[in-house]
């Protein structure tokens, strides 16, 4: 829709038009501010973070994962590329290789991933139908954004339906 | 012609620039939520007579809820 906005802007005289491609969905799934009279429907991305996941790069050994995974007691660690690219995945069963083998060899390509964008509602029920913990959070390019937790998604998704309950109150 | 810009150039523009931000999504939808700053021109109401108020002279940035 916004590039066909910005083609009829240019066509009624404007010079200087830019296109903000990832609209306004990208904008709240990286938690920038708002505004509105809401209700605000919680995007994935806002809870999505980068700080509690260890992250191994294309080229590097088994033994530096083992090492960074043993340190913090997780069982994978992500796999990226120069450009931050969610490429593969590295679990516990991995680790048995030997230790100089890069970590391209022997990771799990491709593993699932959400999107940034997504309903924080919709990813939760999802999560919780199949009883997982833990999501993988990409933008729509692939970038690695970080991990959406089954708990941070329950606060988020709770903290909203309460917003919006209130406001309902408050028309009533 | 239109330029493509993604998230990191829309805040550096919003910083350096007089950036005019133009939501073309359904008003309730903008009434909801927008970007701070933002008006409201729905894209089938674009044209002469809603973007008169707006500034040529001005850089103008228009979103939508994504790229799909």
């Amino acid at each position: 829709m916004s590039p066909r906005a910005a083609w009829q802007l240019e066509a009624l005289g404007f010079k200087d038009v830019y296109d903000f491609v990832a609209g306004k969905a990208e904008w709240i799934a990286q938690g920038f501010p708002t505004e509105g009279n809401g209700p605000h429907y919680p995007l994935v991305g806002e809870v999505a973070r980068r700080d509690i996941v260890r992250e191994c790069h294309l080229g590097s050994v088994v033994a530096d994962s083992r090492t960074a995974m043993g340190e913090t007691g997780q069982s994978y660690c992500v796999v990226l590329n120069g450009n931050d690219i969610l490429l593969g995945r590295l679990r516990n069963r991995h680790l048995t290789s030997g230790d100089e083998v890069v970590v391209e060899q022997v990771m799990e390509v491709g593993p699932s991933t959400v999107r940034a964008t997504e309903s924080a509602d919709a990813l939760l029920k999802r999560m919780e139908a199949r009883d997982v913990s833990v999501a993988l959070v990409t933008s729509a390019k692939g970038k690695f954004l970080g991990v959406a937790r089954r708990k941070d998604l329950e606060r988020l998704v709770n903290q909203s339906r309460a917003e919006r309950y209130a406001g309902q109150e408050r028309r009533h | 012609m239109p330029k493509e810009i993604g998230i990191k150039d829309l805040r550096r523009l919003l910083v350096e620039a007089p950036v005019q931000l133009i939501e073309v999504l359904p008003s309730q939808e903008f009434d909801e939520e927008h970007l701070p700053g933002a008006v409201n021109i729905p894209l089938k109401q674009l044209n002469a007579q809603t973007t008169a108020t707006l500034d040529r002279s001005r850089p103008v940035v228009v979103y939508c809820w994504d790229d799909a």
